[in-house]
């Protein structure tokens, strides 16, 4: 039997960390708001420090959504298969991922929204990459950085700012773009090993600092400071000092009354009316099938699941799926390249048992055009990360770095001995989008209710390829000068499912290659919006978190602005 | 799942993935989960008992784990860890998955044994044991449908899980896993000083479900949360 409930303003298919951020200024400008949410509430609770579960067991979920849809991946059309990965990486649960994430909370450089037009100004077209589809974003930094401003205000992001009104600090991102307004709050605390780290990197001449962060370095909106113990890979905060959307934007958007929030909606269409325009969407809840009428929906899911849902909503005026009659869902769709680690072996012990992902010195000499590429031969660069952080099981994981077999006495004895003398790096690279990589249905693959998952087809291409060889020669010049004894470089990896996934339902001015318009919503369909990474058209070298909210709250700020028009009531 | 399509996918490919865990954000996990099992609760322990292996399967397991990660002059290892019992009880959990390939696995090295050196794995000199999983290692013992390495490489990973885990698994007890390598405890908050490269912090010997907030939520206990949904 189907539940035909009341018509609402505006549904957000997915309360994450997009769709529980645009939830706040829809609510508070009046609308009417309902949320509909795969998962369920976690609770503090629920987040014990357990490696095993975390790391392992695929951290408490309080629904099993994602893990029944995990894309497939093939390396191009006609490639074979990769291994299926036995756990999706994203949360269901009221906040989503932002509850187990690292809470990295990155502004993008400028270069990162004129690829082609800086590319072109500076070194001339050709350096574009062969088969590249990349645009220009529709817009510049100075467009989004209010909105970078308003998510770190109301969610809360820890940092040492670098630029503000054009005045350089050092002890910031000098390489970042101008900020009105310095961080909320200062940075997470250093260690012992970060330190060390940014000491050697001075003395190289770059130019160290901490990164920005999700997270209280002090008491925010009457929630602790981070407590520093560790867990928060893949694991949610046990003190709420990390600020998922399910502690900051979303309760608030629920104090307005205006934003209901159901909770355990999977959402099956999104349904169409005769005229082309949405009309809302339909769900299951506990057995039970669902249509909630909407003047305006949002669909707010991870990139892997705004395309599928997309592409699963067919109807007369969208045979291909919705929004779909240029034939650009799923098209432009790119994985960040984090793979080509660096692995450092030190003569001492780091004493870095603690600590969070978060906690960190980076490095932006190397990221975007922030330096001379005229005799390089690839466009884009890379942020270098290290940070204080280790778990037991990775710990005695370690490589031997070929010094010891893999079992036995001389194994134990070298972990014994090394287990706390290792360190990766987090290198995130420029990736771009291409025309062979994309994303569509998988043709026999199924979710448990029997439809078909996301297929990715995708792969690096030589400049991605040159980026990470070209970075992780930088990283190991920086372990080096830090006194590693030994490095690892660790291999590019794939372009399977990921936790950065940008793409196929790409922002742009021009209809013929792009999904939605300036403003985050469908060129095709009036009154449907799309947030998350799935619009973002370029990675830069930050993680995408902060700059999907920023988009979200711009794209509910829009809708605000122009209700009656959007939603034609 | 279709494996015709997804087609490459051999399982053998999954169990030499079975090691490998990884610093980075973006995605590779253990690949052995039974994802059906994930988030159920972990079934009240029977001390000592078995939970899902046989007597002779459990004894030449236990004679695996101990050759993996010996007792020797570096301090107690697998076998004091008791990372056997961890497997035991997580092949009738999230590990489910590989139960059938412990039954065939297990089976197939004390045959090997016998054949090769005249006596069950268990049975064996530690010098003869360490010789038969070297022969596993490099995928020469024959009886293993995968391979005698990737069923190798299986028990490693699971025999380090167990060795180095919270001892609410049932395996690092005593906290020998953590002490080994010196990895001083689960805390909810650390301080500053706790984090200098100099400090030495002192074991403090505790699972993360003996701390107030987390008991009773056991490990990958059931979320029951439903608060504040309207």
């Amino acid at each position: 039997m189907t539940v035909n409930l009341k018509k609402t303003n505006v549904v957000i298919v997915g309360l994450g960390a997009v769709g529980g951020v645009a939830a706040l200024p829809l609510a508070r400008a009046g609308l009417d708001v309902i949320g509909l949410e795969a998962g369920d509430w976690l609770r503090t609770s629920h987040f014990a420090p357990d490696e095993l579960q975390n790391n392992f067991r695929g951290w408490p979920q309080s629904v099993q959504k994602a893990n029944r849809e995990i894309p497939t991946h093939r390396e191009r059309e006609g490639a074979p298969y990769s291994p299926r990965l036995a756990i999706h990486p994203m949360m269901n649960a009221v906040g989503g991922t932002s509850l187990h994430y690292w809470a990295q909370s990155w502004r993008l450089n400028p270069w990162d929204f004129k690829v082609v037009s800086e590319t072109t100004r500076r070194y001339g077209a050709s350096r574009i990459p062969k088969g590249s589809t990349v645009e220009d974003w529709p817009f510049g930094l100075e467009e989004l950085e209010p909105y970078y401003e308003r998510v770190e205000y109301e969610v809360g992001v820890s940092g040492q700012a670098g630029n503000v009104n054009g005045k350089i600090d050092k002890r910031g991102n000098v390489f970042e773009g101008s900020r009105r307004r310095e961080y909320p709050m200062p940075p997470l605390r250093g260690t012992g090993f970060t330190e060390l780290m940014a000491n050697a990197s001075r003395t190289l001449g770059w130019h160290p600092f901490p990164g920005p962060a999700a997270i209280n370095s002090r008491t925010y909106q009457n929630r602790a400071a981070c407590a520093y113990h560790g867990f928060c890979n893949r694991g949610g905060c046990h003190i709420n000092a990390k600020n998922s959307t399910a502690v900051s934007t979303i309760p608030r958007a629920q104090e307005t009354r205006r934003l209901t929030v159901v909770t355990r909606a999977h959402v099956t269409t999104i349904a169409v009316d005769q005229a082309g325009r949405v009309s809302g969407v339909e769900y299951l809840k506990d057995g039970e099938t669902y249509v909630q009428p909407a003047d305006v929906v949002l669909l707010a899911g991870y990139t892997y699941e705004n395309v599928r849902m997309l592409l699963l909503s067919k109807s007369k005026p969208f045979l291909n799926g919705l929004s779909n009659n240029h034939g650009q869902v799923g098209r432009h769709y790119f994985s960040h390249c984090t793979g080509a680690a660096v692995t450092a072996l030190f003569p001492k012990n780091l004493n870095n048992w603690y600590g969070l992902p978060a906690q960190g010195t980076a490095i932006d000499d190397w990221a975007d055009d922030n330096f001379d590429h005229s005799k390089l031969d690839f466009i884009g660069g890379g942020n270098l990360w290290i940070f204080s952080e280790r778990r037991p099981i990775a710990a005695a994981g370690m490589s031997t770095f070929d010094r010891a077999p893999q079992w036995g006495s001389r194994w134990k004895a070298f972990v014994k001995e090394n287990a706390d003398r290792w360190n990766t790096s987090y290198l995130q690279k420029t990736t771009l989008p291409y025309e062979d990589n994309y994303l569509d249905l998988d043709p026999t693959v199924k979710d448990s209710l029997g439809f078909p998952v996301c297929r990715i087809t995708a792969g690096f291409k030589d400049n991605e390829r040159k980026v990470a060889a070209f970075i992780q020669d930088k990283m190991v010049q920086w372990y080096e000068a830090a006194g590693a004894v030994d490095t690892i470089r660790e291999p590019l990896g794939t372009m399977g499912p990921s936790t950065h996934a940008y793409g196929g339902t790409r922002m742009g001015d021009n209809p013929d290659t792009n999904v939605v318009n300036r403003w985050g919503f469908s060129h095709e369909v009036p009154n449907l919006g799309i947030l998350g990474a799935s619009v973002m058209g370029t990675s830069g070298a930050h993680n995408p978190t902060l700059t999907a909210q920023a988009l979200a709250w711009r794209t509910a700020d829009h809708l605000v602005a122009n209700f009656r028009t959007i939603g034609n009531a | 799942m279709a494996d015709t399509e997804s087609g490459g996918i051999s399982r053998r490919e999954l169990l030499k993935r079975a090691g490998m865990a990884s610093a980075v954000a973006a995605v590779p996990v253990e690949m052995f989960e039974n994802v059906e099992a994930l988030g159920q609760g972990v079934a009240t322990i029977k001390p000592d008992a078995l939970e899902t292996l046989t007597r002779p399967e459990s004894s030449t397991l236990e004679a695996i784990v101990a050759r993996i990660i010996p007792s020797d002059e570096s301090g107690p290892g697998a076998a004091e860890a008791r990372a056997a019992r961890y497997i035991d009880r997580a092949l009738g959990g999230p590990l489910a998955s590989s139960r059938e390939a412990y039954s065939s696995g297990l089976a197939a090295i004390d045959a090997y044994a016998r054949t090769s050196k005249g006596a069950a794995f268990a049975q064996l000199p530690a010098a003869d044991q360490d010789a038969v999983l070297m022969e596993l290692d490099r995928d020469i013992v024959p009886g293993f449908t995968l391979g005698s390495a990737a069923f190798f490489a299986l028990v490693r990973a699971h025999t380090i899980q167990g060795t180095f885990c919270d001892p609410a698994y049932g395996g690092n007890a005593n906290f020998v896993g953590w002490d080994l390598i010196g990895y001083p405890g689960v805390r909810t908050a650390v301080t500053a000083d706790q984090q200098q490269t100099a400090a030495v912090v002192k074991p403090n010997h505790r699972s993360a479900y003996d701390f107030d907030m987390f008991k009773g939520n056991g490990p990958a206990g059931q979320p029951q949360g439903r608060q504040r949904d309207r």
